[in-house]
């Protein structure tokens, strides 16, 4: 178990230097000139003159050489002195760990759900064979060849538009929370479903089980006392490759329903091309992959200690 | 190779193929041009001059589905060959050779790995934005390592079989075996990884245009066109559909060519 913790605090170095570094690049290769960029994102495009680019140049140090300010910001970037933003001038730390926490509340609604529905669609299909086996298989074939804005676009046009119980965008109430965990939950659960009837089917045919039912446990008693934790284990390690999907999601999804977590602030810093908060929003991300990833981990260990590696 | 694969494969074969033809001819044939604007005639439906309707600025829409997934098509190709030929052949050689070159390429492949691919995606459109040659190299960079792992696990347990050791105590030189023992144990996973990567680029790159950091307008972009047409849903549903309908026909047809890796229903 500690392996698995050492492996995941290397990557978790290896996030934040790597971050550091793209965004650093990032920071020096960008057309034009930085301090006239900035200015006019701050005063306006009409009312920059080589006054205010100067004030800006020297406010934030822009001409000192590279290897000064990759030392410089990656010392900063240690300190989690993420800097000021270009464009608002508030601390970046302070709007990302807002931010973080309702992607957190968003990733972890939309595995849950992702989970509930795949788990009864596969078991379900796994035990009854035949046509309804199959119309879940092309259902979700059919929701894996949308990607996970198609989803949003079509949930949004048929609960909140042609027949409106639930908001289109936004945050606050719990019914704002529905939608996007749903969009997300459906993406998702489109690929487990048939991992988790694979597995059902693998375990419920294993010698092990059968021999179970033999000795005279009832079908419930198997299935809890043999199933479940056998067909567990696969089930949750495959969540833990989809985590990529689920953080990918996370920024098509937020930015659909302006929900205000890291991934919306990630586009939006992009577009607006204020470097201190894509830098501390695709930290975020990078942080939040490797914790759920940890989390997986764990409870791969927790359900099956016989020391799973990697 | 082509009849090895399954009907379903062949059904995406077919499918993929039948679309960039009838794209191709489209941008070829269409007498308009996708930036071509004609503000009387905005968000017509579809007539006999403009066979799918207009778009909020009077463009064809025929003529910018057909341009976007020829795009598409152009951007996933050459990120799979890229990333395809770039992962193999390090994989391989990697494989083959061990050392400090595995050492060093452990170090590179964490690094990639520990970042979603659309965060590592966006920092670089960031750098760039609005070109298509830095989205290439972005998304290329992401899924090459997709394949140097599978094709070092494989490589790794067929330099130990017996079969290589004889052929290279035969005398016969690296290209050789790599042809005859290596090649054909890898083609199979190669082709699946190939798939997704295709659906996976042009998934990429429609998503960076829905968050409007892609590819820039008057270009036609299918992500784009989803997330600019989607406020005239009321007055023109059915442009809307379009370039969301040729998404999913996109990924449907890739994922038909990766074969049902997941779902072995039968």
């Amino acid at each position: 178990m500690w392996t698995l913790i050492k492996h995941r605090i290397f990557q978790l170095i290896l996030v934040v230097w790597g971050v550091g570094t793209l965004t650093f690049v990032l920071m020096r290769n960008l057309p034009g000139d930085m301090a006239y960029r900035i200015a006019a994102s701050r005063y306006g495009q009409d009312s920059v003159d080589s006054a205010a680019a100067e004030i800006v140049r020297q406010e934030l140090g822009l001409d000192a050489s590279w290897w000064q300010s990759y030392a410089h910001w990656l010392t900063d970037l240690v300190q989690f002195n993420l800097g000021k933003s270009l464009v608002s001038g508030l601390p970046v730390i302070d709007t990302v760990q807002h931010q973080l926490g309702h992607s957190v509340l968003l990733a972890f609604t939309g595995v849950l759900f992702a989970s509930l529905i795949a788990i009864a669609i596969g078991v379900l299909s796994a035990f009854r064979q035949g046509a309804l086996d199959h119309g879940f298989l092309w259902l979700s074939t059919l929701l894996r060849s949308m990607p996970v804005f198609v989803i949003g676009l079509m949930l949004i046009l048929i609960f909140a538009v042609a027949w409106p119980i639930l908001p289109v965008a936004g945050f606050g109430t719990w019914q704002h929370l529905v939608l996007p965990t749903l969009a997300l939950a459906l993406s998702l659960a489109a690929v487990s479903n048939r991992v988790v009837r694979n597995n059902t089917l693998k375990v419920i045919r294993a010698p092990f089980y059968q021999f179970a039912a033999i000795k005279g446990l009832s079908p419930t008693q198997t299935f809890i006392q043999h199933g479940i934790r056998n067909i567990s284990v696969p089930v949750i390690a495959f969540i833990g490759i989809q985590l990529v999907t689920v953080i990918e999601g996370i920024v098509m999804i937020e930015s659909l329903f302006s929900w205000p977590g890291i991934g919306h602030g990630l586009a939006h810093a992009i577009f607006a091309r204020d470097i201190p908060v894509i830098q501390g929003c695709a930290l975020m991300m990078g942080i939040l992959f490797v914790l759920l990833n940890t989390c997986v981990d764990l409870l791969c260990h927790w359900i099956d200690p016989r020391g799973a590696q990697s | 190779m082509i009849l090895q694969l399954k009907i379903n494969q062949k059904v995406g074969v077919g499918l993929l193929l039948g679309l960039l033809l009838v794209a191709s001819s489209i941008v070829q044939l269409s007498p308009y041009h996708i930036a071509d604007q004609d503000l009387s005639g905005r968000l017509l439906a579809p007539s006999a001059e403009h066979w799918l309707g207009t778009d909020h600025f009077g463009r064809d829409m025929l003529t910018r589905i057909a341009s976007a997934i020829q795009l598409s098509f152009v951007l996933s190709f050459f990120c799979v060959l890229t990333s395809a030929t770039l992962g193999v052949s390090l994989g391989v050689i990697t494989a083959w050779k061990g050392g400090r070159m595995a050492l060093g390429m452990d170090v590179i492949v964490n690094i990639l790995l520990a970042l979603p691919g659309l965060v590592l995606v966006l920092l670089f459109a960031a750098i760039v934005p609005g070109s298509l040659l830095v989205l290439y190299l972005a998304i290329t960079l992401t899924q090459w390592v997709e394949y140097f792992r599978v094709s070092r696990a494989i490589t790794n347990t067929i330099i130990n079989s017996p079969a290589r050791q004889l052929s290279q105590m035969m005398g016969f030189g690296p290209w050789y075996q790599f042809r005859r023992h290596i090649w054909p144990e890898l083609t199979h996973s190669i082709l699946t990884l190939a798939s997704f990567g295709g659906a996976n680029a042009i998934l990429t790159m429609a998503s960076l245009g829905f968050v409007y950091v892609g590819i820039q307008p008057p270009l036609a972009e299918l992500g784009l066109m989803s997330v600019e047409l989607f406020p005239y849903y009321a007055q023109a549903p059915w442009i809307l559909v379009q370039p969301l309908i040729a998404i999913a026909t996109l990924v449907f047809g890739f994922h038909l060519l990766a074969g049902n890796k997941h779902d072995g229903a039968h």
